[in-house]
Formats: structure tokens, C-alpha cells, sequence
């Protein structure tokens, strides 16, 4: 513990032994970028649980990956003690939020643990898509909103328009928009106080049976799960047992406690406190977001509600580049699994890329925040296949497959496909409206309203299948609309389409890692896309290569990679021959290293290529 | 089959460096500047003195079948001193009774007199660098002889007795048109030459060629035109009166040139000269490559060769492959492990081999990817 929060021990009001008259609950909801962790960071030093001297920049984002992308992935909550204008010594939980659509569901725990939101929005930017998405469900958990414009000592700052903004989407005047500069500390104090004046204490009943709520879990090295609740009703006390409601399971509590900033056990939490559990279980789908904790000896009846599995959504094959580091990629999704729920993985063989998992994810920056991890932090060199949903697959026999790999969508009579879709909100500058709409239409795109939130800005909401918005979605909308839009997007359910499956075809053998489950109007254009990229990136082999797009037996694309027609050297010059047989064993040990279609030999570089939407990587296997 | 013994005379001086060429060889400029004192006046001493060294350390009891001087240019030495080395050979190893005497010579360098001097000396064969009757083509590859010059060489080795001439090309240069190569190829029909060696332009890493390559002065040589010129070559060669015997060689009746035959069926040679290679029953050696160091060694009665390599039984297998396959009389299939067999199944009904007998022969459009199938047939 360090020393700078010893003195104010003996005027803070202590963790079970705190009314719930002077706690607010609230939470931060902002977009990447516009200043929520220095914003957080402010509030620890305003407070006084953290010093400047201590003050390490975002302070609550822990992880590497978090820090070097400015989001955070893992919410936590920090206790901060705060003597209001109203001379009261208060206890503020601020309760940290991911920012990010994958992590919809993580984030409407984390509202759901408080009372309040801070709706904070760059004074230079405006509101973003993802802001406002997390904003509606914030307003759904009936959270108090205290609108906040921050960066307003920015030269490009137009707190007067984006306040106007804010107001006419939350509803309120512009004049109730606080304005702050998290940078500067300009505003923060008043801030804290509005938190006060503005949200509502917490209510729940303190002789009830124990009922919090989990809205977070973290798996650590030397402390097995640490999980974050929020205590509704009664009490929950060091070595007691408690009960998961979701799974009956019983655990016993080693250590509970808050953090503030850094984890500091206590007795118990009681109502409307905000804190941490130990019980020495080792991996979180043990303890899960969302879920209810009762105590085992006096069970709640009834859970909080809203508990929901982690669905993945998304899936990709991930395999090592080295075969032989299988077992290592094995070793490494075991423990990242230990800290990540929705993570689900099964060995699969790729006859391309030999053997690996197939993922699944709950959206695109999961799943890349996975692959970086296990590259980072387990030294790992990964191919990862074409990102792709889950697609239901009707059978004319009645029979029903789910795919989750392409090359696994079934062959014979299919009745029906069916696709998730997603709702998407997206916020643009109004001349962007024609060409977003463009976009949408080609990606199948159903629109379902328009809104001005001001004059130049536009809300607008469609519904979109998943597999469009995984495929280049974002980059297509952000290079649309010179990364003036932005977008949000939760999954609705499903629906029915004219899905087929386009294989790829080597020499007439089918590359599984290139099978794609496209819309039967776009087969066309992927298989041309595919066959000239590959034709551009296998090199040329001792007989023509053809490169066909099929649909089943029906070929729609072809390309052909022309045979080499001469690889010999004249001659083996004054009898040299040590030296061109050297060349020529150099030559084959390369070729070892290439991976076998059939009889086709394709380098690995031109897989990671084929299999990426980066034009770079495809000119760096090309100049190989 | 006994090994038969050969012998390679290097001779690695150049009156200039053409642009493409990465062999050992030297101008007199180039060594004198660096101080040795190897030039052409003093060389055959130390090639006989190599010989004789080489003899009494390694005696032979076989007598040598082939002779070849290569280089650089040896026509730059005197007549007689070519004539005098090729008599220490005779005189250390002996010679067989049909024995084959070769020596690369310029088409500038040399005169009738000079012809005349090697034939009666025990030379037996000529082998002229033509390249190409085109003047562009010659420039770009900085040839200073002019065209016209080799045919008028050839007239003169048929005059002084010289039954086997043969001349080099080089095609598929940067420079070169189809036109230009057909040209060339009616110039060599029409001279009386009974063998062609034809080299497509390889641009060699430190080359002048390669440096303009890098540059980007000169395009780099395709594997596409050179494989779209070589049946051109075959077909009019084939036309009058030659027959491919390896990748890059064409001969009428009995004019094969039985001292590159030897190479390609894995036979022995002496390797004589800085940089020379030499093959004793699966040992391969190479000379000292720097005139001056080879010349010191010599002088000092030291060893002259910088290595050598003892090659394993797969190995001297692989190097069987490699060099018998490109041989019209093809590669004998004993030497095929069961999946390099099935390898040759595949390349033959890939149209890339035949089998002949109890050997596998390159067909047309298999000579020219012996390269990989030869890394094929290694499995």
C-alpha cells in the first residue's frame, strides 16, 4: 500500500461500514480518444488516492495492448473518497467501461452497476456512434446523465456547437453541459461535485439476503480470479461462502476489498459498495460477468437478471506459422482463456496450413486482440484464415449443420442459410449520408431511420449482416468518409439469405483455408478477387497451374498461372560442379518450406497475403 | 565403367573484361596493378610446373583422353607455348591414341600462322566465342571482336587441317531480337563448324552487366525470351545436320566434344591453373583462385588448391543426377530412390521425360527445367 492514502484513513467512511447515502456509483461513457482515461486519472489525483508523483498515465488501463491502443479492454472500479462543497465526505465509485462494440454486453454490466453516467465527448469531435449506442443503453438502465465536454483548452475546440448537440440528444439545455479540460484539470472538481448533486445514492435492502452483481472478472497470475461486484442487498464478509446463481456453484471467499487505486482487503462490502472478490478460482468462466453472487447459507431466490453467455460471434482459424509450435498455441489459448469468457476455441487441420484452432470471438477487435496477445506475450507466429460468422444451415432432409469453418458448409440440397444480423448506428457528417448509403446498400444493408442530431450531423440506422461488417466494413466506412463516421453495432438475431459457398481451387484441388460463404451476388466478384491475387502471389511452377473460383461443381472464375519454361543454367562453368550442385540443394531446402496443394508449391508468405485485406502484406510476400 | 582421366588447362587472362562475364580471369592491366608477377609471358612455366608437381604428388597410371584449354582467352599466349604445356601433359600422363585437343580461342586473337602452330602441335579442335553476328548484341555484352571476324577464324582452322570447330552464342541477351538470333544461327549453318555451344545470358551477381541491371540501364535477362529461343535454336540446328548431346550443346556426326561429355557423365580431371577445378573419384579440388596466390604456392612447391570436398555416396548420387540428366544419352534409372521414381513417373507424364530403355531422357521442353527436376529426382 503506498503511504499517500494513510492519512485519510481515519476520515474516510470504511469499506462495510459505508451508508449508502453517501456513495455514488457512476461510470464514464466516451469514445477512443476523447479523454476518458486522463479524465479518470484527474479524478485519482483530485482525490487524492493517487499522487503526481505516483501518477503513471492512464493508470486504470493495465494491460500493454490497452495502453498502446488508448482503450480499455478490462472495466475495473476505483473507490475514491471525496469531500463535496456540501462539506460531507462522500465515496465515488468509478466504475471503468470497455469502449469498444465488441464489448457491448460487458459494458451494459457495467452500467448496470451504477446509478450514473458521465457522457463525456470531445469538445473538438462531437459524438461518435459508439458513444451514443452506449449512451441509449445507459439511458435503458435509467442512469442519471451528466453531460461533460472535455478538451475545451483544444485551439479546434467548439464546446458552443457540440453542447448544443449534446443537449438536443439528451434533452436537456445546452447550459447543463459541464465543460472540462481532463488535460488541464479546468472543470473536474465541479464535476465531481455535479456527480454528487446529480446522481442518485444507491438503494437496496441491507437485511435481505446478499445479492451483487458481477461486472467484471480478471484472472491473475498469483491470485487465481479477482471479480468485481457491486453489492445490491446485504452484505458479503471475508470467508464466507458464496453461491454463483447461474451455476450453483459454492466458493469460499478469500479476500474481499476495494481499490483505490490499488487493492486494499476489508472486512465485507455492503449495500451499494463497489468491490473485488478472491476465492482462488482459477479461471473466470468460474465466476462470470453478469451473473448473480448469493451467499450459499442464505440464498437470494431471485438473481438480478440480465445474465447472459458469452456468444462468440465471430470466428477465425488460427494456426502457427512453425508447425511444430502447436503445442505452444495450445498451451497459450489455455491461458488466455483463463481471463477471457467469451474465448472459445477447437483444434482443426487445414490441408494448407496443417493443424490449429478455429476461434471463435465476439467481434473483430477481440479476435485481434487475441491474436496480438498471443503473438506478444507467448512469442507465437500466427496465420490467421478470413475472419467469418456462424452460419445455420437447413438441409431439404430436415437435418440442420452449424458452420463456423467455410470449408465445413455442407454439400448436397440445402434448404435454407441463415446469418446473424446486426443493428448499426452510424454517426456522419450529413454529406456523407449518399455514399454511406451506397455502402450499406452493397453490403445488403437494410436502412430503418435518419436522424439530425445538429445541423451537419446525421444518426443513421440500418440493419446489416455480421458477415459484411466483418469482412472490410469499417475500413470501407472510414476511407468512405474520410474517418469522419463512426459505427456501432450489436447483434439482433438472423436472418435468411442466398448464401453460397465459393471454393478455391489449386490445380484442381480446393484450398480449404480459402473457402468463403459469400452472398450469391457477390460469388462472382470474390472469386475474381481471390484468383488474380493468387495468381499474383504463387510462383510460377514446372506446369500450368490453373486457378478456378467454383460454387460446387460450377466454375465462375478462372485464372492460370502460366508454367516456368526454363529454370536450367547453360552450363557448370571450368567444372564447378561442387558449387551448382550447392545452388541446387539450396534450392530444394527451400522448397521444403513451401506448403503442398496438391502438387502446387505455395510459399507461406503467399497464404498469409491471400488470407490478409492488406495490401501491404500482399506486396511484402510478392517482393519475397 | 572405368573412369577415364582428363585434363583442364585454365588460362585466365583477358585483353578486356566483357560486361557479363564472371569468370577467373584478368586483363594485364588488372595484374599488374596488382603487383604479381604472373603474366602471360610467365605462365606456362608454372602450368608445367603445376603438371609436374602434380604428377609426382598424385601419380596416374591413366592416359589422358581429353585436353581442354579454357580461360579467359588462351589465344592471348603464344601458339607455342600452348603447344609447349599440352607437351609436358603428354609427357607426364601420355596420351590416349583418339586424344581430343580443345582450346577456346578469341576470333581476334588468332591468325592462320597461329592456327597452323596448334594444329601441328597435337591440337585437334577449336572452339571460337562467336556469341552473336548481331553488332548490338556484341556491344551490349562488350565483345570487342567484330562479327565477321569468326567465320573468317573458322576458314582458317578448316585450311591448316582443324577437323572439329565449334563456336559458342550466347542467347537471349537484353539486346537480342528473334531476328537477330536467326541471323546468327544462318551465319553458323553456313559456316563449317561441326558443334555449337549455346549459352543463354545469365546476368552474374558483381558483373558490370549486373550492376546495370541494378541500376536499372539494362533489363534484367528473362527466363521467358531465352525459353522462347531455344527451340528456335534446336529446331534450325536440328535442320542442318546437329543433334542436341547436352542442355547446351549441338554436334553433327562425331563432332561431340568428348572432354565436355566427360564432365557431364561424373568422369576424372586434372584441374590445372589458378581457380581450376579437378574431380578424382568422388573427391572434387579447386585451385587457389588469385593468379598470384596460385603462382606463389607453385613457385614455393606448396600445394596450390585453396579446398577440397570428399563427397558422400548421396552426394556423388545427386551430382549423377544432375549431370546425366542433361545428356541426351540420358540418366541411367539405378540411380533413383523409389520417390525421386515416382517423381520421374510424374515428369514424365508432365511431357518433361522419357524413358528410354533403363535410362530417363529430357524431352524438348523438359531440357529446359532440368534444374528443378533434377532437385525432383533427388527425393
Amino acid at each position: 500500500m503506498y503511504g499517500t492514502i494513510g492519512f485519510m484513513a481515519a476520515t474516510t467512511p470504511q469499506p462495510g461500514a459505508t451508508t449508502p447515502e453517501i456513495i455514488r456509483n457512476f461510470c464514464i461513457i466516451a469514445h477512443i480518444d476523447h479523454g476518458k482515461s486522463t479524465l479518470a486519472d484527474r479524478m485519482l489525483q483530485i482525490t487524492g488516492v493517487v499522487d503526481a508523483r505516483h501518477m503513471r498515465a492512464q493508470y486504470l488501463d493495465r494491460m500493454d495492448i490497452e495502453r498502446e491502443r488508448g482503450i480499455t479492454i478490462k472495466s475495473q472500479a476505483v473507490r475514491l473518497p471525496f469531500k463535496a462543497d456540501d462539506g460531507v465526505d462522500y465515496v465515488l465509485n468509478l466504475i471503468d467501461t470497455p469502449g469498444h462494440v465488441d464489448f457491448t454486453y460487458e459494458v451494459s454490466r457495467s452500467l448496470a452497476a451504477c446509478e450514473g453516467a458521465i457522457l463525456l465527448v470531445d469538445a473538438a469531435q462531437g459524438i461518435e456512434a459508439q458513444t451514443l449506442a452506449n449512451l441509449y443503453l445507459a439511458l435503458e438502465n435509467d442512469l442519471t446523465i451528466i453531460p461533460v465536454l472535455n478538451k475545451i483548452d483544444l485551439p479546434a475546440a467548439q464546446p458552443e456547437k457540440y453542447a448544443a448537440e449534446l443537449a438536443h440528444i439528451i434533452g436537456c439545455s445546452p447550459d447543463d453541459v459541464l465543460k472540462v479540460s481532463a488535460k488541464t484539470g479546468v472543470g473536474i472538481t465541479e464535476l465531481l461535485n455535479e456527480v454528487v448533486k446529480q446522481i442518485p445514492a444507491p438503494v437496496g435492502d441491507a437485511s435481505a439476503p446478499a445479492r451483487a452483481l458481477i461486472f467484471d472478472s480478471v484472472y491473475d497470475t498469483y491470485r487465481g480470479v479477482v471479480t468485481y461486484v457491486r453489492v445490491v442487498d446485504g452484505k458479503i464478509s471475508e470467508r464466507e461462502k458464496i453461491k454463483m446463481m447461474s451455476t450453483n456453484e459454492v466458493h469460499e471467499i478469500l479476500e474481499v476489498g476495494v481499490i483505490s487505486p490499488e487493492p486494499k482487503p476489508s472486512k465485507a462490502i455492503g449495500v451499494g459498495e463497489v468491490g473485488y472478490l478472491i476465492t482462488g478460482v482459477k479461471d473466470v468462466r468460474q465466476s462470470r460477468v453478469g451473473d448473480t453472487i448469493t451467499l450459499a447459507g442464505k440464498p437470494a431466490t431471485e438473481s438480478l437478471g440480465g445474465y447472459r453467455d458469452p456468444k462468440p460471434m465471430v470466428f477465425s482459424g488460427l494456426y502457427p506459422l512453425d508447425g511444430s509450435d502447436f503445442p505452444l498455441l495450445r498451451d497459450a489459448l489455455d491461458k488466455l482463456k483463463l481471463n477471457d469468457a467469451a474465448l472459445v476455441y477447437e483444434p482443426e487441420s487445414s490441408v494448407a496450413l496443417g493443424f490449429g484452432f478455429r476461434c471463435g470471438f465476439l467481434g473483430l477487435l477481440h479476435l485481434e486482440i487475441v491474436r496480438e496477445r498471443l503473438e506478444r506475450e507467448f512469442d507465437l507466429d500466427l496465420i490467421s484464415t478470413a475472419p467469418n460468422v456462424i452460419y445455420r444451415v437447413k438441409m431439404d432432409d430436415g437435418s440442420e449443420h452449424i458452420v463456423t469453418n467455410p470449408s465445413e458448409f455442407p454439400d448436397g440440397k440445402i434448404a435454407e442459410v441463415h446469418e446473424p444480423i446486426v443493428r448499426a448506428t452510424i454517426l456522419t457528417p450529413n454529406e456523407f449520408v449518399g455514399t454511406i448509403m451506397e455502402l450499406c446498400q452493397q453490403r445488403r444493408g437494410t436502412l430503418h431511420g435518419m436522424d439530425y442530431l445538429s445541423e451537419e450531423r446525421v444518426e443513421m440506422r440500418y440493419t446489416l449482416p455480421l458477415a459484411e461488417i466483418v469482412f472490410d466494413f469499417f475500413d470501407q466506412l472510414k476511407s468512405r468518409t474520410r474517418g469522419y463516421a463512426s459505427l456501432d453495432y450489436e447483434t439482433t438475431g438472423e436472418q435468411m439469405a442466398d448464401l453460397v459457398k465459393v471454393d478455391i481451387l489449386l490445380h484442381g484441388d480446393p484450398v480449404d483455408a480459402f473457402s468463403a460463404i459469400v452472398h450469391r451476388d457477390k460469388a462472382y466478384s470474390y472469386g475474381v478477387m481471390m484468383a488474380a491475387k493468387l495468381k499474383e502471389l504463387i510462383p510460377r511452377q514446372q506446369f500450368e497451374v490453373p486457378i478456378q473460383a467454383a460454387i460446387g461443381a460450377r466454375i465462375i472464375a478462372r485464372e492460370t498461372i502460366r508454367a516456368m519454361r526454363k529454370d536450367v543454367l547453360a552450363k557448370c562453368y571450368g567444372g564447378d560442379i561442387s558449387r551448382k550442385r550447392k545452388l541446387l540443394e539450396k534450392q530444394k531446402e527451400g522448397k521444403k518450406r513451401m506448403k503442398m496443394v496438391g502438387r502446387v508449391e505455395v510459399p507461406q508468405e503467399a497464404f498469409i497475403a491471400a488470407l490478409s485485406t492488406d495490401d501491404n502484406a500482399a506486396a511484402k510476400a510478392k517482393g519475397k | 565403367m572405368s573412369r577415364t582421366l582428363g585434363a583442364y588447362v585454365h588460362v585466365p587472362f583477358c585483353a578486356s573484361r566483357c560486361g557479363y562475364c564472371d569468370f577467373n580471369t584478368y586483363t594485364a592491366a588488372e595484374l599488374q596493378r596488382d603487383g604479381t608477377s604472373v603474366s602471360v609471358a610467365t605462365y606456362a612455366d608454372r602450368v608445367i610446373s603445376q603438371i609436374q608437381q602434380g604428377h609426382q604428388q598424385r601419380p596416374d597410371p591413366r592416359p589422358l583422353e581429353t585436353v581442354f584449354f579454357g580461360g579467359g582467352t588462351p589465344t592471348l599466349m603464344p601458339a607455342s607455348e600452348l603447344v609447349r604445356i599440352l607437351s609436358a601433359l603428354r609427357d607426364e600422363y601420355g596420351f590416349a591414341q583418339e586424344i581430343e585437343v580443345t582450346t577456346e580461342a578469341n576470333p581476334d586473337s588468332v591468325t592462320r600462322e597461329y592456327l597452323r602452330e596448334l594444329f601441328d602441335g597435337g591440337f585437334t579442335r577449336m572452339s571460337f566465342g562467336h556469341q552473336s553476328s548481331a553488332p548490338h548484341v556484341l556491344q551490349l555484352l562488350e565483345r570487342t571482336h567484330t562479327p565477321g571476324r569468326t567465320w573468317e577464324a573458322v576458314e582458317w582452322a578448316r585450311e591448316v587441317g582443324f577437323t572439329h570447330v565449334s563456336v559458342d552464342l550466347i542467347y537471349g541477351s537484353q539486346a537480342e531480337t528473334d531476328e537477330d538470333l536467326k541471323n546468327t544461327l544462318t551465319d553458323v549453318v553456313n559456316a563449317e563448324v561441326d558443334h555449337v555451344s549455346a549459352y543463354s545470358l545469365i546476368v552474374e551477381p558483381g558483373t558490370r552487366m549486373a550492376a546495370k541491371v541494378d541500376r536499372g540501364e539494362v533489363s534484367p535477362a528473362s527466363d521467358d525470351i531465352a525459353a522462347h529461343r531455344y527451340p528456335l535454336i534446336d529446331d534450325t540446328l536440328r535442320a542442318h545436320g546437329f543433334t542436341w548431346y547436352e542442355v547446351s550443346n549441338w554436334a553433327k556426326p562425331h563432332g561431340e566434344c568428348r572432354h565436355n561429355i566427360a564432365y557431364w557423365r561424373n568422369q576424372d580431371w586434372l584441374g590445372i591453373g589458378p581457380g581450376a577445378h579437378a574431380h578424382d573419384n568422388g573427391t572434387r579440388m579447386w585451385n587457389l583462385k588469385h593468379p598470384a596466390a596460385w603462382a606463389a604456392a607453385i613457385d614455393g612447391h606448396l600445394s596450390p588448391w585453396a579446398d577440397s570436398e570428399v563427397l558422400s555416396a548421396d552426394e556423388q548420387r545427386r551430382e549423377h543426377i544432375m549431370l546425366r540428366l542433361r545428356l541426351r544419352e540420358g540418366l541411367p534409372i539405378d540411380y533413383l530412390h523409389e520417390s525421386g521414381w515416382s517423381q520421374a513417373v510424374q515428369a514424365v507424364l508432365d511431357g518433361l521425360l522419357e524413358q528410354v530403355e533403363d535410362r530417363l531422357v529430357l524431352t524438348d521442353s523438359g531440357r529446359l527445367l532440368a534444374d528443378g527436376l533434377v532437385a525432383r529426382l533427388w527425393d
